[in-house]
C-alpha cells in the first residue's frame, strides 16, 4: 500500500516536474552561468569572470547603447503609468457607477487584449503611413495640418507613438483590474460615507483609493515588467535596430542582436548577451520582489 | 444615480468615445481587407464598392496562410493539452497528499511566475540545438508547457485543496484505483479551474512571437505570427492583401473572445484579480 503510493506520487509528479527542470530550471541557470564564461560564436571558452560586464560597462559602443536602451525602456515605463493607467483608473471609476451599458462596454475595451501585438503593431504601423496612412489623412481632414507628420519615422515621436500603439492593446487589462478592486469595496463603506454627505472626491480619495492600493501595485508591477520586456512591437513596427536612429531601441532588442546577430555585420557576442540578460533579469525580480512584499504586508495590516 | 443628469451624459460620452477608439481601427481594418489597394488609398473610410474575397483568396493561397494557421493550431493544442494534463496531475498530488518535500515542490513550481524565461533564450536556443528539435515544432510545444506550468499549478492545486477531504477516502474504500479516483472523481470537480487555466495560457500561445522567431526557420513550420512578419516582407505595397492578412489572422481569436468573453476576462486576469 505505502509502496504504491509512493509510485503514484512518482507517475502524477514526474511528467511536471522533468519538464519543468529541463526547459525552465536549466536554461536559467544556465543563462546566469554563461555570463560568466568568453564565448566565440555559439563556442563556449574559458571562465572569463566579471570580463563581460567589464566590456558591456566600458568598451565602445557598448555602454552608449545600454544608456540609450535603458532610458528608452524607463521612458516606456513613465509614460505607460502617466497615460495607459491613468486613463484606466478613470475608465474604472466610470464603470463602477453601473452606467447604462456596462457589460457591453466591459467585453469591448478589454478586446485588443486578446490580439497578437504582431497584428496590432502591423495594424498601426499601415494607418501610421505617413503618405497613404489614415492617421495623417484624418488629422488633415479635421483641419490639424500641423499634426500631419511621419509619426513612426521621426525620432521625436517614433518612441511616444510606439508607446500608445501599446497602450491601445493593454488598456482594457488594468481597466478591468481596477474595475474588480473597486467592485471588492464593501458597499457599506460606500454608503455610509455618501449618506453623511461626504463629496465624492472624499469618498475617492479617502475610501476607495487606499482599498485599491493592491491592485494598483499589481498594475505597476506588470508594467514595470511589461515595459522591460518590451521586444515585440518594436521590432515588427520599426525593426531589429530601433530605428529611426535607434530612437526606438531597448534592452530586449539589443539582447536579441547581441545573441543572434547584428543586422548590418551580423555580429553576435554571447558573453554581451548574457550579460544584459542577467542585468535585465536582476531588474525584474527586484521589482517583482519588491511588489509581492509590499502586497503581502498589505494583506497583513487590512487582514 | 440613475438621474438623467448632465454627469450620466458625460460618463456614456466618455465611454462611447473609448469603444469607438477601440472599434474604429478594428472595422476600418477589416472593411479595408475587401477593397482594392486603389480603392484603400482614395476613399478609406468609406465602405468598399464591391464585397470582394479576392484579398482573402489571394492570402490563404499564395501567402501560405493556410499553413502558418495550421501549425498555430497543432503549436496551441498540443502544448495545451500537455500543460493542462501534466499540471493536474502535478496538482492533485501537490494538492490533496502528504509527503515530505511538498512544500518545497509547490514553492519550485512557483518561482517560475518570476522568472523570465526569455532571457534564457540562448540557452534555450543550444538546448534545443543539441536535442535535434531545433526548426521543429516540438521546440515550441515544449517550452510553451513547461513555460505554463507555474501558472496551471497555482489555480489547480488551490482547487483542489478545497475539494472535501472525504471525497477520496471513501472512493479508495470502495475500491477505486488511484488513477480512477484522479480521472473519474477529481478532474471533473476542478472543470471551470481547468477552463481558466487553458484560456490564461493558449491566448499568449497563439500570439507569440519570440520563439518561432528563434527557433523556426522553414516557412512551411512558420506559426501565425511569425509567417505574418514574412507575409508583410513579400507583401507590403500590396495594401489590400496586408489588410486581408490581418483581418484573416485576428478573426479566430475575435470569434472565440465574442462567443466567450466572460471566460476571457475571468481566465486573462486571473493573475491580477483575486477570487
Amino acid at each position: 500500500m505505502q509502496a504504491s503510493r509512493r509510485l503514484w506520487l512518482v507517475i502524477f509528479l514526474a511528467p511536471a516536474t522533468a519538464l519543468f527542470a529541463t526547459f525552465i530550471t536549466y536554461p536559467i541557470f544556465s543563462a546566469l552561468a554563461y555570463s560568466l564564461y568568453a564565448w566565440e560564436g555559439i563556442g563556449r571558452r574559458g571562465f572569463a569572470g566579471l570580463a563581460n560586464f567589464v566590456r558591456l560597462f566600458q568598451t565602445f559602443p557598448y555602454p552608449r547603447l545600454l544608456g540609450n536602451a535603458f532610458l528608452h525602456n524607463v521612458i516606456v515605463f513613465v509614460l505607460t503609468m502617466l497615460i495607459q493607467n491613468i486613463v484606466a483608473l478613470g475608465l474604472a471609476l466610470l464603470l463602477a457607477r453601473g452606467p447604462w451599458g456596462t457589460r457591453v462596454y466591459r467585453v469591448i475595451f478589454f478586446l485588443p487584449v486578446t490580439l497578437s501585438l504582431i497584428i496590432v503593431g502591423f495594424m498601426w504601423a499601415l494607418f501610421l503611413n505617413p503618405v497613404f496612412g489614415i492617421v495623417n489623412k484624418a488629422l488633415a481632414a479635421a483641419g490639424a495640418d500641423w499634426l500631419v507628420r511621419p509619426w513612426l519615422g521621426d525620432p521625436s515621436t517614433a518612441l511616444v507613438t510606439l508607446t500608445l500603439i501599446n497602450a491601445w492593446r493593454w488598456l482594457g487589462f488594468p481597466t478591468l483590474v481596477f474595475l474588480a478592486g473597486i467592485n471588492a469595496v464593501p458597499d457599506e463603506y460606500l454608503e455610509a460615507a455618501r449618506i453623511d454627505g461626504a463629496p465624492e472626491w472624499d469618498v475617492m480619495r479617502r475610501i476607495i483609493f487606499p482599498l485599491l492600493a493592491p491592485s494598483v501595485t499589481i498594475i505597476v508591477t506588470l508594467t514595470f515588467i511589461g515595459s522591460f520586456n518590451w521586444f515585440e512591437l518594436p521590432y515588427v513596427v520599426q525593426g531589429l535596430s530601433g530605428p529611426p536612429n535607434r530612437a526606438t531601441d531597448v534592452l530586449g532588442l539589443m539582447f536579441y542582436r547581441s545573441a543572434f546577430g547584428e543586422v548590418d555585420t551580423g555580429l553576435q557576442d554571447i558573453g554581451i548577451g548574457s550579460s544584459i540578460a542577467v542585468m535585465m533579469f536582476i531588474v525584474m525580480a527586484t521589482v517583482s520582489t519588491l511588489g509581492a512584499l509590499y502586497l503581502r504586508r498589505r494583506e497583513v495590516e487590512l487582514g | 444615480m440613475t438621474r438623467r443628469s448632465p454627469w450620466t451624459i458625460a460618463i456614456q460620452a466618455v465611454l462611447i468615445i473609448n469603444a469607438a477608439m477601440v472599434l474604429v481601427p478594428v472595422l476600418l481594418m477589416a472593411l479595408s481587407a475587401f477593397k482594392s489597394t486603389r480603392e484603400i488609398f482614395q476613399s478609406p473610410f468609406g465602405l468598399p464598392a464591391v464585397w470582394s474575397l479576392e484579398n482573402f483568396h489571394k492570402v490563404w493561397i499564395e501567402a501560405r496562410f493556410g499553413d502558418y494557421f495550421q501549425n498555430s493550431v497543432i503549436v496551441t493544442g498540443g502544448s495545451a493539452a500537455i500543460l493542462v494534463a501534466f499540471g493536474a496531475m502535478a496538482s492533485y498530488a501537490l494538492g490533496r497528499f502528504q509527503f515530505r518535500g511538498n512544500d518545497l515542490l509547490y514553492v519550485y513550481f512557483l518561482s517560475g511566475l518570476l522568472l523570465p524565461i526569455r532571457l534564457a533564450i540562448i540557452p534555450l536556443f543550444i538546448l534545443m540545438r543539441n536535442l535535434n528539435l531545433l526548426d521543429s515544432l516540438w521546440s515550441l510545444i515544449l517550452i510553451y508547457a513547461a513555460s505554463g506550468l507555474p501558472s496551471a499549478i497555482f489555480i489547480l492545486t488551490g482547487f483542489f485543496r478545497t475539494l472535501p477531504a472525504d471525497l477520496d477516502s471513501a472512493a479508495r474504500i470502495d475500491g477505486a484505483g488511484e488513477w480512477s479516483i484522479f480521472t473519474r472523481i477529481m478532474l471533473p470537480l476542478v472543470r471551470p479551474a481547468l477552463v481558466i487555466v487553458t484560456i490564461y495560457n493558449i491566448i499568449p500561445i497563439w500570439n507569440d512571437f519570440f520563439f518561432p522567431l528563434v527557433f523556426i526557420k522553414s516557412d512551411r513550420l512558420k506559426t501565425l505570427p511569425l509567417g505574418m512578419t514574412t507575409f508583410f516582407g513579400q507583401y507590403y505595397t500590396d495594401y489590400a492583401a496586408l489588410f486581408a492578412g490581418l483581418t484573416l489572422a485576428a478573426l479566430p481569436v475575435i470569434a472565440l473572445y465574442v462567443a466567450l468573453s466572460q471566460h476571457f476576462i475571468r481566465g486573462l486576469t486571473a493573475g491580477a484579480v483575486k477570487g
